[in-house]
């Protein structure tokens, strides 16, 4: 039995009073087993992170369901992480106070917490900034900050809204490598969105390729290329024709968006 | 500097005008006659207990407003429904001038202290409500999700979220109301009061006694001022993390 099973999950947006209404996302079915890193690739507006908001329970689904180890998902909740495009550390606390939100939400022991904590700020690299606050920090460092607080509360999913969307392509690079790094170490089922084709081959166990608006699943392209992977897998061959593959495929879709605008 | 040096101006056009002869000294006394009508208001007349007096109405009544309306603003920022029932009212009582409701609260209250801070209550409580519920409502939506995700209830969310994020912008309201309070109460010592600094405004009026008048205005002024630093300085301790 998969972890998480998406069921038929649609949304549609009501409309202006009077205009049409907006579908999202056209019904999406899929299953992830436990341990899968799933990149879910997609171009600008096809619903992909409407999808993922569901999964987290932030939006709620117009039809269909999303079940996680049976349950049905219907509010947010510790057993799915979430780390967000935007800068979403908590600004009037410390990364490690950042870092303890959600253990604190538990009422774990003070020390317990720490001893979390301190694993997880060695494990992003970020030693040494403990007792900064997230305004002094670059968007990299936040962006590993959000990812140790969303790991330290052990989630049984992992859901990552184009983490890396907003950091300048070396750190981004960096920052794909030390997360793939953390999943092959802590086995975690992972869901991640991105518009990025490069980077949804390099994280995935299986790229799940998205249609334009309405989105919908167009394709599942699974990679196999060994672990552990470093960024030189970017030069192989077998990565090019996934790349080749996977451009072609979303080059389509980009175009529909482009005609239709 | 530059604050300062107008300050220094101002003083300055003001002898101009008055040792110049350009104003009668009836209406405006000089800066000296100022100075020296202050000093005899500390050594003769008890000024110093007139201030004590107007410090203890304002802060008194400003507590007891902010008391209330925090909590109530918070409720209306953090749920709809509870905003929904009390914001028209507020809305509507916001503008309703609480000097206005002097007369009022004199019968009501006499001239007592209680009408003093009755005054004050009304006239910060519905400005406090309203400008502490924007603040909570003004929350970042993505760190309340954020908070969701970890696992927050909604209680926590408002703890820990909608609280210390607000926190700041509450504490720069109260500081701005703080500053209002001060323009109620002496508006309530002008109309019915035995002491206070307001008080003394009018008796001194009584007397043709500028020097007196300007003397107690510059008080409160300063006053205000630093009251007004005070508050900087403890929002700048308590919210490091809010500086840029």
């Amino acid at each position: 039995m998969s972890a998480l099973a998406i069921e038929g999950v649609g949304r549609t947006f009501p409309g202006v009073p009077g205009g049409v209404p907006t579908i999202a996302l056209q019904p999406v079915t899929l299953a992830v087993e436990d341990n899968d890193f799933i990149t879910i690739l997609g171009p600008s507006g096809c619903g992909k992170s409407t999808l993922l908001r569901i999964v987290a329970g932030l939006d709620t689904p117009t039809t269909g369901r999303v079940v996680l180890d049976g349950a049905p998902v219907t509010a947010p909740g510790a057993d799915r992480g979430m780390v967000f495009q935007s800068y979403t550390l908590f600004p009037w606390l410390t990364v490690h106070e950042n870092i303890c939100f959600g253990l604190r939400e538990k009422t774990m022991p003070k020390a317990k917490q720490d001893e979390i904590a301190a694993h997880y700020i060695a494990r992003v690299g970020l030693a040494g900034f403990e007792q900064h606050y997230p305004k002094t920090l670059s968007g990299g460092m936040q962006q590993r900050t959000a990812i140790a607080r969303a790991l330290a509360n052990d989630p049984k999913i992992l859901l990552l809204d184009e983490p890396f969307g907003a950091l300048d392509n070396q750190t981004r690079s960096l920052m794909q490598e030390l997360l793939l790094g953390i999943w092959e170490t802590e086995k975690k089922t992972v869901l991640f969105v991105t518009h990025d084709i490069e980077e949804a081959i390099f994280m995935a166990g299986r790229v799940v390729v998205m249609s334009a608006r309405p989105g919908r699943i167009k394709a599942e392209v699974a990679v196999d290329l060994p672990h552990p992977r470093l960024y030189t897998v970017k030069t192989t061959p077998e990565f090019s024709a996934l790349k080749a593959r996977l451009t072609e495929e979303i080059r389509v879709e980009a175009l529909k968006v482009a005609v239709a605008a | 500097m530059l604050g300062i040096a107008f300050f220094v101006l101002f003083a300055a056009a003001w002898a101009a005008a008055t040792f110049g002869g350009f104003v009668s000294k009836t209406f405006l006394a000089d800066p000296v006659t100022m100075l020296r009508e202050g000093w005899t208001l500390f050594a003769k007349y008890g000024f110093a207990g007139d201030i004590a007096i107007t410090v203890w109405r304002v802060v008194g009544g400003f507590v007891l407003a902010a008391a209330c309306a925090v909590p109530l603003g918070i409720a209306m920022g953090a749920y709809k429904p509870i905003e929904a029932f009390f914001e028209p009212f507020v809305s509507f009582a916001r503008y309703l001038p609480a000097s206005a409701f002097i007369p009022l609260l004199i019968l009501w209250a006499g001239i007592g202290e209680m009408q003093k801070l009755l005054v004050i209550f009304i006239g910060s409580f519905f400005q406090i409500v309203l400008m502490v519920a924007v603040a909570v409502g003004a929350t970042r939506r993505d760190l309340v999700e954020a908070a969701y995700t970890l696992g927050a209830s909604a209680r926590g969310v408002v703890r820990r979220v909608l609280l210390p994020s607000a926190a700041p912008a509450i504490a720069e309201t109260l500081r701005l109301v703080l500053g209002w309070a001060w323009t109620y109460v002496i508006v309530a010592e002008l109309i019915g009061a035995s002491s206070g600094i307001g008080h003394m405004i009018t008796d001194s009026q009584a007397l043709l006694n500028t020097g007196q008048i300007i003397f107690g205005i510059i008080v409160i002024g300063v006053i205000g001022l630093i009251s007004d630093f005070l508050f900087k300085w403890a929002n700048q301790r308590l919210y490091p993390w809010s500086l840029a």
